[in-house]
């Protein structure tokens, strides 16, 4: 079995370190902001966010958890309250956020910190 | 009958499409990674296959959460492509093979896997990425059948799923009447972890495991779990389940003819194998 850079112990049965699966308890409670994120494939869904972002949210019937982690651009907090991270990028990109960015906000780093951890992976 | 002349595994992440867009191939954090494929493109140039059946996953432009399944197979004439959120240029259609497709389904339902079916399915980076990858210009570009795999909500197929769904998917193909020349095309991964709080793990000891393994005994990847993958490969890395169910559709010894590997592409370790099946 492999173990994380980090060092913590992680074994097939327990939970890993750092990572929500994303399951059928975390689809149902993500539901309407994952549905939200959906709908930003379309660009006139993502110009109607822009313009109302508050009214947005609304119309997808998002929780208050929810609302608050997507008013903060807090991943971690959008996971927590049932984001699905390819549904959640496709929120990123409407403020021209990549997948570095949203992953050092997540671990916080820098951005070129954590592009320096990605090129220490090469071993 | 049809035949499958060979196999390619690659990566498909969605910068991929963004630097060939912007022509960054020669720049230097892109280089290692492109100049991988000429070696592919001129066996491809050179074996022209006929159709390519490309296993890759959707992320969330064809299929939501409301109705989600767990392999699906494209049965139209043309597959087209789409914005997914983020400003990626959308691409021309790609021309199916609808008969091929049809006589899939009825050989992989008989074997007892049961397909979604549909005439008509967006592609997304996951597909389009490595057509672009493989097809340079659209040079030679064969008729194509998708088949996504569901690694968006778990629980996900097994490893051991997707090596039988593979096998079943060679013996179906073999079946086809007509004398087709089919290339098998596996996309994603390599380890890569997007969300949470271990967000940039990459796993190169797991990655050449998972390589070595498909190229001389991938039934004994079989005895990872899914939750095993996700912990060695990342969240994300979970997508080296294709590469596996690409590999179940050869039969016995194959020889891999290149191959490349290169720390990070975005997020994520990129990998790449060219493949025949072995006399």
């Amino acid at each position: 079995m492999f173990y994380g850079k980090s060092g913590d112990r992680m074994t097939a049965q327990q939970s890993i370190w750092g990572t929500t699966v994303f399951d059928g308890q975390q689809a149902m409670k993500g539901y309407a902001l994952n549905k939200m994120c959906y709908s930003f494939n379309d660009a006139a869904n993502r110009a109607a966010f822009l313009r109302d972002e508050a009214a947005y949210c609304r119309r997808f019937g998002l929780t208050d958890e929810q609302r608050r982690a997507v008013a903060r651009r807090d991943v971690l907090a959008m996971i927590a309250a049932g984001g699905n991270i390819y549904y959640l990028a496709k929120l990123a990109g409407i403020f021209g956020l990549n997948v570095q960015d949203v992953g050092a906000q997540q671990t916080g780093l820098t951005v070129e910190e954590f592009k320096a951890r990605l090129l220490a992976a090469r071993g | 009958m049809a035949t499958i002349i060979g196999a390619v595994a690659t990566s498909h992440i969605p910068g991929i499409g963004i630097a060939l867009a912007r022509q960054q191939q020669n720049e230097p954090y892109w280089k290692p990674f492109f100049d991988g494929y000429p070696p592919v493109n001129a066996w491809l140039e050179r074996m022209r296959p006929d159709v390519a059946v490309v296993i890759y996953n959707d992320h969330g432009l064809n299929f939501f959460l409301d109705k989600m399944p767990t392999f699906a197979i494209g049965a139209a004439a043309e597959y087209r492509n789409a914005d997914e959120g983020w400003g990626l240029e959308s691409q021309p259609p790609f021309p199916g093979h609808p008969q091929l497709s049809w006589h899939l389904i009825e050989s992989l339902m008989a074997e007892e896997f049961d397909l979604t079916t549909c005439q008509e399915m967006l592609v997304d980076h996951g597909f389009v990425v490595p057509m672009q990858l493989l097809w340079p210009g659209r040079r030679d570009l064969p008729l194509c059948v998708p088949i996504d795999v569901n690694t968006v909500q778990h629980p996900l197929p097994t490893p051991a799923r997707c090596y039988k769904f593979g096998a079943a998917l060679g013996r179906a193909i073999a079946s086809f009447p007509e004398p087709l020349r089919v290339v098998l095309v596996g996309t994603g991964g390599l380890s890569h972890q997007l969300d949470g709080k271990r967000a940039g793990f990459i796993n190169r000891d797991f990655d050449l495991l998972w390589i070595e393994e498909l190229l001389s005994d991938p039934l004994a990847l079989t005895r990872f779990s899914i939750h095993d993958v996700v912990e060695c490969a990342g969240s994300q890395g979970a997508e080296l389940i294709m590469w596996l169910t690409m590999r179940g559709a050869l039969t016995g010894q194959v020889r891999c003819l290149h191959r490349n590997y290169h720390i990070p592409i975005s997020n994520t370790a990129a990998g790449l194998l060219l493949l025949e099946q072995a006399a």
